[in-house]
């Protein structure tokens, strides 16, 4: 069972609702929490584990030999990207834009081009009791985050089984990221908060939702603020809202310190318990 | 011309709402350009009569004519993203999964494969209630190339601002640190970090920072809900003394920013009180510098 937690605004909560989520569902039974956010990764801030394993995470780009070279600029010419230029008789590579299609390598045809693994990130593999957590760091100056995604989303297909609740923290918008972030899930539960930013953002992130196919729900932060905009429309609209999570400085005075909620604020283990509830009964309806 | 960047690599610290009031406090003398292009708000704020819309193409998408298919397989067999599959005997192309690389085209034997210009999104230029004029678009839903739509607001608010002699370009940029922030930061004079005093907020900062150092860009910096917790303030006042970043000011935490918000206005317009004492003083600080 796959649950991404994902929203179109920035700062809605994605991430406190991810590792309380994740830290009181493991109370009780296996859990895998994954950081997917992996331009800010903010899980393991609140994630108290032990360290079992780092994988460093390449992507391919074409490397150049000037010896086979016969400057003929074909790489050039089939580089979509224009991560290939010709200056003269050098070939210059721009790794920041190149895609790893290998077209530029597999179609020299004087064998010029060979595509060389090349840093762009790290994964680590953390664990404590019934929680696993999973975080991958997209190195800085790299620009496509989406390959990385999918690298994390593929170590945890291989490390745990299919029934187990894996909790994904998404990145925010509405682009590439998020696509390869939500792409295998289950279930989408999008954040919110009640302000025009957040009703606005919430409608891009469902259509979004709507263009994939997946299925989703509603979480309301800081419930208080704001006005009932956002309620109205998901009562307009038909769409479950799962839990609202009470605005409450407490809740960002505990967040700023990088320490859980639930435990010290008996209202959120309640709305937690509401999710997890959805989710179980989400689940055995498949 | 001078562009000032709006960043903070986490989101929800203040960005647009602090972007909106120095738009405000600037009134005619400035171009704003929302480049938040996935999720873009700031027009919530500014009252855009939406008056030039243009598609954004940007990008190609892989089409398999199946009448000249001869369904060799080599298309799936050479891309790496996993973009082409056989559905009911046929090689479809997933248009979530299809990078635009073209490799399939190049090969197919039997020129079965086309590339279609990929519509990415929209683009708007509009008035706004300040007299002054923005540059704003939305992304296409599940759009790849953010950043080169990012590329295209700032191009076309440089070329309004050229043109209508403002020496200005206040930018409020994306969360993160990947490609639609570099696209947002790249040229920029002096990018205005926006911070808040909690952990993920502190490490988004560092990394934000980083990269902007990484473009030669100056930086300055203001903490904002900076009561939430003082102690992680002075870590963070610590972070920017050591690395030589412009502390521009702390602002406490304050409800008027979700209420003026509410009211469709910038914090500045909605009321006059300290906390619009303490903004007016940030952008004077900031345009100093400049």
């Amino acid at each position: 069972m796959k649950i991404a937690i994902a929203s179109g605004k920035g700062g809605t909560g994605k991430t406190t609702l991810s590792t309380n989520l994740a830290s009181y569902i493991a109370e009780e039974q296996m859990v895998v929490l994954t950081d997917l956010d992996v331009e800010e990764p903010n899980s393991g801030l609140f994630i108290k584990a032990r360290l079992l394993k780092r994988e460093t995470k390449y992507k391919m780009i074409p490397e150049w030999s000037e010896e086979n070279c016969k400057s003929c600029g074909n790489c050039h010419e089939v580089c979509n990207f224009h991560a290939i230029i010709q200056l003269g008789s050098s070939i210059l590579v721009f790794p920041q834009l190149c895609h790893g299609c290998y077209a530029c390598a597999e179609l020299c045809p004087s064998s010029a081009l060979e595509m060389v693994a090349r840093k762009m990130g790290e994964l680590r593999h953390f664990q404590n009791g019934k929680l696993n957590f999973i975080e991958s760091r997209l190195d800085i100056g790299q620009e496509q985050s989406t390959l990385l995604i999918s690298q994390t989303n593929q170590y945890i297909n291989e490390h745990f089984p299919g029934d187990i609740i894996k909790i994904y923290d998404s990145p925010p918008g509405t682009s590439c990221p998020v696509i390869e972030a939500t792409k295998d899930a289950d279930y989408v539960i999008l954040v919110t908060e009640p302000t025009p930013f957040g009703l606005h953002d919430l409608k891009l992130a469902i259509d979004t939702m709507k263009k994939l196919g997946r299925d989703f729900g509603v979480v309301l932060n800081r419930q208080g603020i704001g006005n009932n905009d956002v309620l109205d429309f998901c009562q307009q609209e038909n769409i479950p809202l799962i839990a609202e999570i009470p605005d409450d400085r407490r809740i960002a005075e505990l967040y700023s310190r990088g320490e859980l909620v639930y435990q010290e604020i008996p209202e959120v283990a309640l709305q937690l318990e509401k999710i997890l509830d959805f989710i179980m009964n989400n689940k055995d309806s498949r | 011309m001078k562009e000032i960047v709006v960043i903070s690599g986490k989101g929800g610290t203040g960005k647009t709402s602090l972007a909106a009031s120095f738009a405000c406090l600037e009134g005619r003398d400035v171009v704003v350009a929302d480049c938040d292009v996935d999720a873009a708000d700031m027009h919530l704020l500014m009252q855009p009569d939406f008056n030039k819309r243009e598609d954004f193409y940007s990008g190609e998408l892989a089409k398999i004519n199946q009448d000249e298919c001869i369904r060799c397989g080599n298309c799936a067999d050479i891309c790496r993203f996993n973009a082409i599959s056989i559905i009911d005997s046929e090689y479809i192309v997933d248009p979530l999964d299809c990078e635009g690389c073209g490799y399939c085209a190049r090969i197919c034997t039997s020129h079965a494969i086309g590339n279609e210009k990929l519509n990415a999104g929209e683009w708007f230029l509009s008035s706004i209630k300040t007299g002054s004029l923005m540059v704003h678009a939305r992304l296409g839903i599940g759009a790849d190339n953010s950043g080169k739509l990012v590329a295209k607001v700032k191009k076309e608010a440089r070329e309004i601002a050229k043109r209508n002699g403002i020496g200005l370009i206040i930018i409020d940029g994306p969360p993160g640190i990947g490609c639609p922030v570099i696209s947002s930061i790249t040229g920029a004079n002096f990018a205005v970090l926006v911070t808040e005093p909690t952990i993920s907020g502190l490490h988004d900062l560092k990394r934000a920072y980083e990269l902007v150092k990484k473009f030669n860009i100056r930086a300055g910096c203001i903490i904002n809900k900076s009561d939430l917790n003082t102690r992680t303030t002075e870590i963070i006042e610590d972070f920017l003394k050591a690395e030589d970043i412009l502390h521009i000011s702390n602002l406490p935490y304050d409800e008027i920013f979700t209420e003026s918000m509410t009211y469709g206005q910038a914090v500045i317009e909605y009321t006059n009180n300290d906390m619009t004492g303490m903004i007016k003083d940030s952008w004077h600080k900031i345009k100093q510098i400049l």
